[in-house]
């Protein structure tokens, strides 16, 4: 039987008919109706989908070039970085917008419990978006084991562990999990493969999650059901406008961190390889999973922490019946507004738990905070429904209206997930560096080309005797204005030879390098490194500027904070130099640049802190070659945002002016 | 939900005020602007699937052709292709010059396809759906003795000893890539 369609386009009808596609479009992105009263609130849910979108494009983009492999991973992703074109802003896409998408879900979620979303007829579609919130645990959880970093390798190690707490088959689960007996090559395989799936079957539980929607419909901020004609408004054009302008908005929001603090939100251990040997002295996950971490931690009992932590989670899936309220909306329940907000502070609170070390007072905050989540949930929520008195409840929603209440709602949700983001994102402490100018800070720094280069020339006469650049090939010297054939000499004159394509009688033989090999150092291997120089590993400085807290400052402040006596009572070790600024304070380096450790050629005076200052730009060079590109396009891309943001204000007023 | 259907549609009490002319520029403006930013975003995601730079940069190879003698070949890699340089003898040359050009399906003289008559320089890929062709010097496969050159077994494609096509079902010549001499015995390819 032929569907009946309303179309008059032959095409279109024709296609209609047969599956009537354009008509189920019509019906729930054009005429389905939603409460005229919602706020911005409501527009997190179109964000998050447009942050699954751009997750999608991009990762599947990145998976074009990324290699799955303990050997490559790493140098597959900083290939990412630096060679593929505009494979820099792929990735600080995917990083960034994985941060916000969870931003995004926070912010629904709580706008879903505020307003009263998650109860009777709409249990259901809680329950799914708890499910996608869970998947959402999962995959940023696995994609963040993908770069191989420090990070990486810790958190996959942390997280399968977790498993291990359950008793009697724990251990056998987390090999299974691993692959092995250690987080190796056969996990990251797997998780790759998982990181990949796990969005596909996100996608698939969002199409339930809409659908359930589209059942119940939309609440509002009154919480009570829509019972006449002017109460609603079609979906499109009057969400779908309001709804685009909050994506504008949020673009803004996100393209400032993508364009000029890309790495805002991650940990600059995650910039150094993995390394099964040594676990890093601070590990915090992303900040989305700060306030589980903290609860994992409060409870002093294996497995009473993995319970916990797996609990904060579970118990959301049954927040429908646990919520015995009459009443939807907090707006008309003070005293449940009350509790929720402390709900909001103590999340927040459990976040800066996780992001310290868990000594002292953080320990007690947790405990706390761990307290109230558990006791709002199980306690708080269902005793309150019983026993509040809710204020007077309109009686219809047109006359809810005429109230125009629950905005300042909004505007505090609001302020309180952009004070979470901000705040928990910074909340370890960084140590106190004398703070520089640096040419390249700020949206609208470059880099300096002259002082870059002369950096490389400190780094070639000084660093580079124990320092291999390994990441970084020759070719990227001309990114700072050294010509071609300059770097032709610059690469053949190197001191150290890399090996050459088999010859006719199939030896191996050394050769000089050329501008597309890496600028290596003088030893072979990490090995060869250690026994040289007396079982100290000189790092590669290739990303260093990015795998230390403080950045160009922290590496100026360690070349120049040197102190020969070290200061009384110092007991330092044989062989170390003491140093202001190294962690410790005792560095095996000694302190290499001194007043006039090179001549520069356009006669800037050489004295310690130009030269460190000079090298310390060089590195922010290469560590981040297409820093100066990323300002300048982000400078477009927000100028354009702010421009378009505008006319969509304009339409959203138009648009909305006939239906007030 | 079972409401009826909104009656307060675009564009009906207040068109008149509002005049439908500026509403629809201002619609269409921004239409306009978005689908520019979405065809600007859209380079980006495309350009990242064009080779990368340290592709680009393996660009050039250089090789020395100073110990190949009259008669033989060496393959070497360039772009991840195989790049045919020959050194051919004067037979070879002779044949490739005695060409008739109108008989060719790719009329093209020996002379535009070489710098040195001595050294010819192909990209090894047949011009047909691109495998290896095989030089054939003692024409076992070749169906006439005069093309001397490559054969390619996967659809018997025939090139004669200036890498032109002579038979088969090959569109075009095996291409010349760039190429320069940098002293007598380097030659630059890329």
């Amino acid at each position: 039987m032929l569907h009946k369609s309303q179309f008059n386009n032959p095409l279109i009808q024709w296609i209609d008919t047969r599956l009537p596609i354009f008509t189920f479009i019509q019906n729930e992105y054009g005429k389905f109706q939603v409460p005229r009263n919602i706020n911005y609130l409501w527009a997190f849910g179109a964000i998050a989908t447009l942050s699954l979108a751009v997750l999608f494009v991009t990762g599947i983009l990145l998976s074009m070039h990324y290699i799955a492999n303990t050997a490559m991973a790493f140098a597959s992703v900083d290939h990412i970085m630096r060679d593929v074109n505009y494979g820099w802003l792929l990735r600080d896409l995917h990083a960034n917008f994985s941060s916000f998408f969870f931003a995004a879900i926070y912010i629904h979620m709580a706008r879903s419990i505020y307003y009263g979303s998650h109860k009777n007829p709409r249990e259901l579609l809680w329950i799914i978006g708890v499910l996608i919130f869970v998947l959402m645990i999962a995959t940023g959880f696995l994609g963040y084991v993908l770069p191989w970093g420090q990070m990486s390798f810790w958190a996959a190690t942390v997280i399968t562990n977790l498993f291990s707490a359950f008793p009697g088959i724990g251990d056998s689960i987390v090999t299974w999990l691993l692959g092995g007996f250690s987080v190796d090559n056969p996990t990251l395989n797997r998780f790759y493969s998982l990181h990949f799936l796990l969005p596909f079957l996100l996608l698939a539980v969002l199409g339930l999650h809409i659908n359930a929607l589209h059942v119940v419909g939309c609440n509002n901020p009154t919480g009570l059901e829509p019972q006449m004609p002017q109460d609603t408004v079609s979906f499109h054009p009057y969400i779908t406008v309001k709804d685009l302008l909050a994506c504008c908005l949020f673009l803004i929001v996100v393209s400032v961190f993508v364009f000029f603090a890309p790495t805002y939100w991650g940990h600059p251990d995650n910039f150094i390889p993995a390394n099964p040997l040594v676990t890093p002295s601070h590990i915090v996950p992303e900040w989305y999973y700060l306030w589980l971490y903290a609860i994992l931690r409060a409870i002093p009992d294996k497995l009473g922490g993995t319970v916990a932590m797996f609990g904060a989670v579970l118990v959301l899936f049954v927040v429908p019946w646990l919520d015995t309220a009459k009443v939807r909306s907090l707006t008309f329940r003070p005293t449940a507004r009350f509790f929720f907000w402390l709900l909001i502070i103590d999340i927040t609170v459990l976040s800066f738990c996780g992001a310290r070390s868990p000594e002292g007072v953080w320990v007690l905050l947790a405990r706390i905070g761990t307290g109230y989540y558990f006791t709002y949930f199980l306690i708080i929520m269902p005793l309150i429904g019983l026993f509040e008195r809710a204020r007077l409840v309109p009686a219809s929603l047109s006359e809810a209206l005429s109230l125009k209440k629950a905005v300042r709602g909004a505007v505090l949700l609001l302020a309180a997930g952009g004070l979470m983001l901000s705040l928990a994102g910074h909340a370890w402490a960084d140590p106190e560096l004398p703070a520089h100018v640096w040419h390249q800070s700020g949206p609208f720094g470059t880099i300096d080309p002259q002082q870059a280069q002369r950096g490389f020339q400190v780094y070639k006469e000084v660093c580079s005797g124990c320092h291999a650049l390994k990441l970084v090939p020759f070719r990227t010297l001309q990114g700072i204005g050294f010509t071609e054939d300059q770097v032709k000499t610059i690469a053949a004159q190197w001191p150290y030879l890399v090996d050459d394509e088999p010859n006719d009688e199939g030896k191996i033989l050394k050769r000089a390098p050329r501008p597309y090999d890496r600028m290596i150092g003088p030893f072979a291997n990490e090995k060869e490194a250690q026994a040289t120089m007396g079982g100290s590993l000189p790092p590669d400085l290739s990303l260093i500027v990015k795998a230390r807290h403080g950045g160009e400052d922290y590496l100026t402040a360690v070349l120049t904070g040197y102190q020969n006596p070290p200061p009384d009572g110092f007991k330092l070790i044989e062989g170390r130099y003491y140093n202001r600024y190294f962690p410790g304070h005792q560095i095996s380096m000694p302190q290499m640049l001194q007043d006039d450790s090179v001549t520069y050629a356009d006669g800037t005076k050489a004295t310690v802190e130009q030269e460190a200052e000079d090298v310390a730009t060089f590195l922010s060079f290469v560590a981040d070659p297409t820093q100066d590109q990323r300002k300048h396009l982000g400078i477009r891309v927000i100028v354009f945002l702010l421009l378009f943001s505008g006319l969509m204000y304009l339409c959203k007023r138009v648009i909305w002016r006939d239906a007030h | 939900m079972s409401i009826p259907p909104d009656s307060t549609a675009l564009g009906t009490s207040k068109e008149n005020q509002n005049g439908p002319n500026r509403r629809h520029f201002l619609y269409l403006g921004t239409a306009a602007v978005g689908a520019a930013g979405v065809a600007a975003t859209a380079w980006p995601l495309i350009d990242s699937m064009n080779p990368a730079s340290d592709a680009l940069a393996l660009a050039t190879v250089e090789v020395n052709i100073a110990s190949i003698q009259p008669g033989q070949m060496i393959v070497v890699t360039w772009q991840g292709k195989p790049t045919f340089i020959r050194r051919r003898t004067e037979d070879e040359i002779k044949q490739a010059q005695d060409v008739d050009l109108s008989i060719l399906r790719d009329p093209e003289p020996d002379s535009a396809r070489v710098q040195r008559p001595e050294w010819l320089i192909l990209v090894g890929v047949c011009t047909h759906l691109g495998c290896v062709p095989i030089f054939d010097g003692n024409n076992l496969r070749l169906s006439d003795p005069d093309f001397g050159g490559w054969f390619c077994s996967c659809h018997g494609s025939q090139y004669d000893t200036s890498g032109r096509i002579r038979k088969g079902p090959a569109p075009y010549n095996l291409p010349v890539p760039h190429y320069s001499f940098l002293s007598e015995s380097v030659i630059r390819i890329g």
